[in-house]
């Protein structure tokens, strides 16, 4: 397992050599630095934890200030930790840049997908609409809530409310292209949340 | 969009593409791979609409073809094409030349212009 954090900067094409055209999400993938190692014998798991981006000096406080003077860096705007990455290979303070993966690796992309609001059933669960026209007055509504024998709604009935904002992981995204010297990786398909948002990378779990 | 963004595709940007538009008829020397050879294959006729812009433009070349009319769209960079050529620059009213696949013989016809 090892990981990454990012920057999501937009979507592309891209001509493969057979001249198909892939559609790419290009991010901005480190440097990030390694601000702490979680070990069994402390804190009873393995992680690697990272930080991308530095932070104002007047936006950090003074424990995350601590926190990344003992890794000997600045303070980070985005931190988390990669679990699975092993402490050992790592040093504090370490940079880790996007050549950590290569071209035809497959990846998870985390990150928090674009809020929709306060939205229906129809958009928020793929529910079907009633008849928009001839008499029916049942549009958009979210239908039954079930049987009226146990005199209680169920949990987990969908109906209207927020949406979106979510913590959303797209499996097995494979990389199209790493560049190193711009620290951009290339990945294959749309990954969530809006441009300028912060992604986590990690090698595929699923991958065969 | 972002400026490292318009970079990538700014990369793979054709420059040798000629001018052309909809309505002229245009000669597309395309690349096509048969088993272990590559040859050239060429594909002329009229363009009826280019759409997009940037890295994802394409455009699509309508041919009658023993009277069964053919379209093929392109994405205008594509490394496939080898070259595009200009056979006749067409005077046409819209940019889409959709009403073409109704018509057939002579009133599929486009007057030449000299531009």
């Amino acid at each position: 397992m090892k990981g990454i954090l990012g920057k999501k900067l937009g979507m592309t094409q891209v001509f493969a050599e057979d001249g198909t055209a892939i559609p790419v999400t290009v991010i901005h993938a480190g440097p990030c630095n390694v601000l702490q190692k979680k070990e069994d014998a402390n804190d009873g798991y393995e992680a690697v934890q990272l930080g991308f981006l530095d932070k104002k000096e007047h936006r950090a406080n003074r424990p995350e200030k601590g926190h990344a003077k003992k890794a000997g860096v600045a303070p980070k705007r985005f931190v988390r930790e990669i679990r699975g990455m092993n402490p050992a290979e790592y040093e504090l303070g370490q940079e880790v840049k996007a050549d950590l993966f290569a071209e035809g690796e497959l990846v998870d992309i985390t990150a928090t997908s674009k809020g929709k609001g306060f939205a229906g059933a129809i958009k928020r669960h793929n529910q079907a609409r009633g008849p928009m026209s001839h008499g029916s007055r049942y549009h958009r509504r979210p239908g039954s809530l079930g049987a009226i024998d146990p005199m209680r709604v169920f949990k987990g009935q969908t109906l209207p409310g927020r949406m979106g904002s979510d913590k959303v992981t797209v499996q097995n995204l494979k990389i199209v292209k790493v560049d190193p010297e711009k620290n951009l990786i290339l990945v294959k398909g749309s990954i969530p949340g809006p441009k300028n948002s912060f992604v986590v990378i990690k090698s595929a779990v699923k991958s065969r | 969009m972002h400026p490292v963004v318009r970079e990538i595709t700014q990369e793979q940007l054709r420059n040798d593409i000629p001018e052309f538009r909809a309505g002229d008829t245009v000669r597309v020397h395309v690349k096509v791979v048969e088993g272990q050879r590559e040859r050239i294959q060429v594909f002329e006729g009229v363009v009826i609409q280019r759409r997009g812009g940037g890295i994802s433009e394409t455009f699509t070349v309508r041919k009658m073809s023993y009277g069964v009319g053919v379209e093929r769209t392109f994405p205008l960079h594509s490394p496939r094409i080898d070259k595009i050529e200009v056979v006749r620059r067409g005077k046409v009213r819209r940019a889409k030349l959709y009403y073409l696949r109704k018509l057939r013989g002579k009133a599929a016809r486009i007057k030449e212009i000299h531009r």
